[in-house]
């Protein structure tokens, strides 16, 4: 028992563990569903993985990025640029790593210039990257311009449709293929990014968000740290993007206005800053949210244009609340909850 | 030639707006130690409740004074209603209200007033002025827009620097315990501070609304630029905001004009990034010691 205990207590265990496991819980939830809500599925897993990577920027290193969307954007045209043609270069996991290390040269770039700036004037250069992005490659030759690039899925690999045959006895079809994808490269993330921040890596982050002074006196290295967790989270952003070309299947500038940026934030502000769960649960509010309370506007004798923007207004509403009364977010003010219990218990 | 002057009298006007912009929260910076990104949404539904007031009573003016005093008001209650409550904790909580702010009138104003364009009157002519027989390119409305914002701009600059008022704003921005027990009312202080900046949000609403059209997004070009501006010219100082407005909006519409508008965005970015590497404070900034 206490040997199950000590291994358990290993982070990068612990972790794998509950990644297999999630692994095949996801594997037949998604067998199990209809193609659409498989496609939503797939957005989820996207927003999920660029949130985690904000989470690590903003909720541990401290540092608000306002302009996630633009590495999106780089990702997402890096994907769609090599998959144009019906045959395809490269397998498709290398083309998601090729989008990840071009989003990671990119992030090192701006990060560099980032570190050196503090609070609003990291804001205020992010956003503007947001908006330049799209619009720089609206100008640019070969992206295609306003109308983007169409992203041609590659057929699913037959060893691909024996594997999940052989686990839950359902075919792949092309739409559940990214869903698979994106779940199963959202795993991946997680299990990485997790390890990260029970990591030294991770404690740095957290002691220069805390108070960077006493960091730097305790000796860290503000500026490594800083550029090294905005790398993550724009290597994160550039795979949500890829995901996001294959989901869409085009990458044109209208799919990444500042709003993407804007909401991405609110994900990891509704589940809760710092935390992966939050993450996750963020993501699943602003995928699954929008249809349940656009019915609800149209059933309540709205207009389809005034019930489509009730959904910003809730998630709007719901960020305002999380920070006003429980700015741990819903995750981080469950586990007080639970650690006061145990406390009194 | 024409171009050329053209090009110029519009960037200064379209800097003279980014410049209203950058001082309402240049405002609130200096007297809260807050951005607030709800700013253009805000001005926003004030331009709206002004166009609401024009169309009923056809008089222009009128919606001018009560979109101004929509301002005030809204200032006041956001500041007091919201931002009050996680005054002292993490900037970035701060942040994330405002920007849920940003969200929710965003969207209850195309709920409430509808997505639809509506054009919005102007008081002045906008056609190009006539002087001694030359045409020139700037318009009526673009002259009021100088002059608006320069009276603003002067005003700030007088209360900060010349009333018993403004020395306790700063007080109470600059240490809110020391000015509270010297006897300033902080909390006031703090709610005048976003009341006032709302007000020069909602005139730079106007302005930018004038001749033109609104609609739920109308602002939205001018929350980045805006921003960029104040951000450029060091969030702390009125100056500063007016001189990186012009100089941001001077550079944008020769970047439009001579060369395509799509690198109008990168170019902000471009010019932000430089002058943040060389001063990561903004153009007039103070060197400040840090407090460990």
């Amino acid at each position: 028992m206490t040997a199950v205990k000590r291994v358990w207590g290993i982070p990068l265990v612990r972790h794998l563990v509950i990644g297999v496991v999630a692994l095949v819980v996801v594997l037949f939830v998604l067998s199990s569903l209809s193609p659409f809500r498989n496609a939503q599925m797939a957005t989820m897993a996207y927003l999920a993985i660029a949130a985690g990577g904000l989470t690590v920027l903003t909720g541990l290193s401290g540092q608000l990025s306002l302009g996630h969307g633009a590495f999106l954007a780089v990702g997402a045209y890096t994907t769609a640029y090599l998959l144009k043609d019906p045959d395809p270069p490269l397998p498709l996991v290398v083309i998601m790593l090729v989008s990840v290390a071009v989003a990671l040269v990119v992030g090192g770039v701006v990060g560099v210039a980032a570190a050196r700036l503090k609070g609003p004037y990291v804001a205020g250069a992010t956003l503007a990257l947001a908006v330049a992005v799209p619009a720089l490659v609206r100008y640019l030759h070969g992206f295609g311009q306003e109308q983007g690039l169409h992203v041609i899925v590659p057929d699913v690999p037959r060893w691909f449709t024996d594997i999940v045959w052989q686990i839950t006895g359902v075919d792949v079809d092309p739409v559940s293929y990214v869903a698979y994808l994106g779940w199963i490269a959202l795993i991946v993330t997680f299990i990485l990014l997790a390890n990260l921040m029970r990591s030294r890596t991770g404690r740095t982050w957290r002691a220069l968000r805390d108070n960077d002074v006493a960091a730097e006196i305790a000796g860290i290295t503000l500026g490594r740290s800083r550029v090294l967790a905005f790398v993550m989270s724009t290597a994160a952003a550039g795979l949500a993007g890829s995901l996001m070309a294959l989901s869409v299947r085009v990458a044109a500038p209208s799919g990444f206005p500042v709003d993407l940026s804007l909401t991405l934030l609110s994900a990891v502000v509704l589940g809760g800053l710092g935390s992966l769960t939050g993450a996750l649960l963020g993501s699943a509010l602003l995928t699954f949210l929008p249809q349940a309370v656009t019915n609800w506007g149209s059933s309540a004798g709205l207009s389809d244009v005034q019930s489509a923007e009730l959904a910003p207004v809730v998630y709007g509403l719901i960020m305002m609340a999380v920070i006003l009364l429980a700015p741990a977010g819903v995750v981080g003010s469950l586990r007080h909850a639970w650690q006061r219990r145990r406390g009194l218990a | 030639m024409q171009q050329f002057w053209t090009t110029l009298l519009g960037g200064l006007t379209l800097g003279a707006v980014y410049a209203a912009f950058a001082l309402a929260l240049c405002l609130i910076w200096r007297s809260t130690r807050v951005v607030n990104f709800a700013q253009a949404p805000m001005a926003m539904v004030t331009t709206y409740v002004g166009l609401e007031v024009i169309d009923s009573t056809g008089s222009y003016w009128l919606g001018f004074v009560v979109a101004l005093a929509a301002g005030l008001v809204l200032g006041a209650v956001v500041e007091r209603g919201l931002v009050r409550f996680v005054e002292g904790k993490s900037d970035l909580n701060v942040v994330i209200l405002t920007l849920g702010l940003f969200v929710v009138l965003h969207s209850l104003a195309a709920i409430v007033f509808g997505q639809d364009y509506k054009s919005f009157p102007a008081p002045f002519s906008l056609q190009g002025l006539h002087v001694g027989g030359h045409n020139l390119a700037i318009t009526g409305f673009g002259v009021f827009t100088l002059i608006a914002v320069a009276v603003v701009f002067v005003l700030l600059v007088a209360l900060f620097r010349f009333t018993d008022l403004g020395l306790k704003m700063r007080a109470s921005a600059f240490s809110p315990e020391v000015a509270r027990l010297l006897g300033v009312r902080v909390g006031k202080m703090l709610t005048l501070g976003w009341a006032l900046a709302a007000v020069v949000g909602s005139l730079a609403g106007l302005l930018v609304a004038g001749g033109s059209l609104v609609f739920p997004q109308f602002m939205d070009s001018v929350v980045v630029y805006g921003f960029v501006a104040a951000v450029l010219g060091g969030l702390d100082s009125p100056a500063g905001s007016v001189v990186g407005g012009l100089v941001l909006g001077l550079a944008l519409s020769f970047v439009s004009g001579y060369a395509a508008s799509d690198l109008v965005p990168i170019t902000a970015l471009g010019i932000l990034v430089l002058v943040l590497l060389v001063r990561p404070g903004g153009l007039f900034s103070h060197v400040a010691e840090r407090r460990v």
